[in-house]
């Protein structure tokens, strides 16, 4: 325990997810013993990021305005949407640059043991934008974990409509591993999911 | 350090690539313990830790939680569960009740049974709703709280009766039924009772209004006994296939 507002600090520090009480004491006198670091510039943007970001009016990722980035670029291609559990994972899927299409966030994935059904999603808000024929193709790109199955498995049956194809993204080998330590059910993935290699 | 055959109940994220990993071990009842680096892409063995995997695990004793330090699969039946909604959720439902069911001291049989479940909805051999509700029921009676569907619950005096009362034990006479207790078809009665026995012929006899009344039985018998409800049954899909 330390005095007064030095313990304050630490305390919200450490509330911050992934910051245990080590690590909120390491920053903590990070800010009080380095005479050149100048904390106003991230009490600023604590206060900003809070006042001025929102989710997107349309997909639900990370926006500044009503629509996030990618919603107001005219060069995204309306006709694909990519549906993904996080915000984070438009970023990561953004890194790849091989996606030119727009994204929905669904904001988790159902877990009924946590209590999260379809409704607690933005399914409905899915449906909604499908109900405009200018989509032809919902990439279902949930985690490739039980959770994120289960909600693609969900979206399959329910978005299955004439015109409209449905895709998930394949699992298998990571780029750069070696077969042996593959466990065998993404190894058997990688099966389901070969390809014909063009001659 | 110890080894087990284990089925995975749940999974809670932990750090940055972590996950706490509850598994109902066949000789060490229930078990928590952290499984270091599986929520990276490369992780070798996050897949056999995913919920209703059956694994042969390798665990270290820890101070707080027990960390695992290897896992190869003995049955994987998260896939084919996954790729029915229904099946999906009707599995969560029972992994939940045996979360709730079981702690470190945990006999065979729960995991047997539950094992045994998992197995049974991966290769669609019932539908999931009747898979659960027998579930639900045989595992209840072996922690202790069997129902009864055939005799009187407090007078033990034969059948048939038609009252259904949670708190004293299954179906009752109507000398020992309170006021207002609810009454059951008699197709309903010998539907619960073939769940909980497992007679699998007359149970598929079954039509969709008995089987929603006796999964409304069990669930009221569920609940009372853990004392309050799994969040998982009002999202199981029952939706006939």
């Amino acid at each position: 325990m330390y005095e007064g507002i030095v313990q304050e600090l630490i305390d919200e520090l450490g509330r911050l997810p992934g910051v245990g009480p080590k690590s909120a004491q390491r920053i903590a006198f990070h800010i009080v013993q380095t005479a050149s670091y100048d904390p106003t510039r991230l009490s600023e943007v604590l206060a900003e990021v809070r006042d001025k970001v929102h989710f997107c009016a349309r997909c639900g990722n990370i926006a500044e305005q009503e629509l996030c980035v990618i919603c107001r670029d005219p060069r995204r291609d309306p006709a694909t949407i990519c549906v993904v559990e996080e915000a984070k994972d438009v970023a990561a899927i953004e890194r790849t640059r091989e996606f030119r299409g727009l994204y929905h966030v669904l904001g988790g994935a159902i877990s009924p043991i946590d209590g999260i059904g379809p409704d607690d999603l933005r399914i409905a808000q899915l449906v909604r934008r499908l109900a405009d024929a200018s989509v032809t193709e919902v990439i279902v790109a949930t985690d490739p974990n039980l959770e994120g199955e289960a909600t693609a498995t969900y979206l399959t049956r329910l978005l299955v409509q004439p015109g409209l194809r449905v895709t998930r993204l394949a699992s298998g080998l990571p780029v750069g591993g070696d077969l042996e330590y593959a466990d065998e059910v993404t190894l058997g993935r990688a099966f389901e999911g070969r390809r014909v290699v063009d001659a | 350090m110890y080894r087990d055959d284990v089925v995975v109940l749940r999974t809670h994220k932990l750090g940055e690539a972590d996950r706490i990993v509850t598994m109902l071990s066949r000789q060490h009842g229930k078990i928590r313990a952290v499984a270091k680096g599986v929520r990276r892409t490369a992780s070798r063995f996050g897949a056999r830790l995913e919920p209703f995997m059956v694994a042969d695990v390798q665990c270290y004793i820890g101070r707080s939680l027990d960390i695992v330090q290897q896992a190869e699969s003995i049955g994987a039946y998260g896939a084919d569960i996954v790729d029915d909604y229904g099946r999906y959720t009707a599995a969560t439902a029972m992994v939940e009740a045996a979360d709730r069911l079981t702690d470190h001291e945990a006999g065979l049989q729960h995991y047997l049974l539950l094992v045994g479940a998992l197995r049974s909805l991966a290769r669609a051999e019932h539908a999931p709703g009747l898979t659960l509700d027998s579930y639900l029921l045989r595992a209840l009676a072996i922690a202790g709280w069997a129902p009864s569907f055939s005799a009187c619950a407090v007078t033990g005096v034969s059948g048939p009766h038609s009252h259904f009362v949670a708190q004293l034990g299954g179906i009752v006479s109507d000398a020992a039924a309170p006021p207002g207790a609810p009454r059951l078809d008699p197709d309903v009665i010998e539907l619960l009772g073939a769940l909980l026995s497992g007679n699998w012929t007359t149970a598929e006899a079954s039509d969709e209004r008995e089987r929603a009344q006796a999964s409304g039985v069990v669930a009221a018998y569920t609940q009372y006994h853990l004392e309050r409800a799994l969040r998982s049954l009002e999202h199981v899909d029952r939706t006939p296939a």
